[in-house]
């Protein structure tokens, strides 16, 4: 399956915060992040767990700094992210 | 969680039974064939399967590089996998170094590499350790009597998806005469989760 991110891109992950089970943790919702590494190709929890037919998309390992989540914090917390729950953040301006 | 069968739980454990009897009468599955896989499964899902990963790693650094870059492909050499379930599951494993400690959480529900190091503790499931893991790591670990060098940094490893995550840690020292068996059973659950060292 063609993956549209590469270890390195910087990522945004997505600020919705939908009305169903999803797999994006609220904690990382709008946060600037790197691309790890991709971590398989699986359908978006989001529709499975509503009976919702998904073909599988790639899953990546997205690296943040806590200072970028929580404002504070010297580590950093990898997530895995599904490819439509990201959008490309290379030309963005850092917060 | 209750211990009875009217808990929470009952009407999954009803729906279960009823699913493997009509598995049953339908000639699909004998009945012992499910007695068998869980029995199999539960054998090798201990901490003392990932103790044997690690102790490999420790004593042959061709293996140490394969676990890392591909862990599925290489567990078979320890004639481990991460089979078991309806799928196998991804498996990474993520290595301390003198820079960097690893820590592994599920803070959407409680995944876990089941099939490497069992059931996992009831803390790995509370909501205390899974909401400040992540916000809060040098602290949490301070709880678990851990006191980790400040100059270490620390990633934690958010089960969030499909794949599950397994902790290398660092060998101890003076252990250089040590055997395979003897590293293995210095590895401890805590150890493989990042909430100790080794």
């Amino acid at each position: 399956m063609a993956e549209r991110f590469a270890p390195g891109d910087r990522v945004r992950a997505s600020h919705v915060d939908p009305p169903h089970h999803t797999r994006v943790p609220r904690y990382v919702r709008g946060a600037l992040g790197t691309v790890v590494e991709p971590s398989g190709c699986h359908p978006l929890a989001d529709n499975r767990s509503r009976g919702i037919a998904a073909e599988p998309e790639p899953v990546y390992t997205v690296r943040f700094a806590a200072q970028d989540l929580f404002g504070t914090g010297d580590h950093t917390v990898l997530v895995d992210m599904w490819e439509s729950k990201l959008t490309a953040a290379d030309g963005e301006v850092h917060r | 969680m209750s211990d009875t069968h009217d808990g929470p739980g009952a009407g999954v454990a009803a729906r279960v039974r009823h699913v493997e009897s009509l598995l049953e009468q339908r000639g699909l599955v004998d009945a012992q064939e499910l007695d068998r896989a869980l029995a199999a499964f539960l054998t090798r899902a201990s901490p003392a399967s990932g103790a044997r990963v690690v102790a490999r790693a420790w004593v042959d650094g061709g293996f140490r590089r394969r676990l890392l870059d591909d862990a599925n492909a290489a567990l078979p050499e320890l004639e481990l996998s991460m089979g078991g379930g309806l799928q196998e599951q991804r498996l990474k494993v993520v290595e301390n170094t003198d820079e960097v400690h690893n820590v592994v959480v599920c803070t959407l529900c409680s995944c876990y590499p089941i099939s490497l190091l069992g059931p996992s503790p009831t803390w790995y499931k509370s909501e205390g350790y899974r909401s400040r893991v992540v916000r809060d790591p040098r602290a949490v670990l301070r709880e678990f009597g851990f006191a980790l060098d400040p100059a270490v940094k620390i990633e934690v490893w958010d089960a969030s998806a499909e794949s599950r995550y397994l902790v290398l840690p660092r060998r101890p020292e003076a252990t250089g005469e040590f055997s395979e068996q003897q590293l293995a059973s210095l590895v401890t659950r805590d150890g493989l989760i990042g909430v100790a060292a080794v």
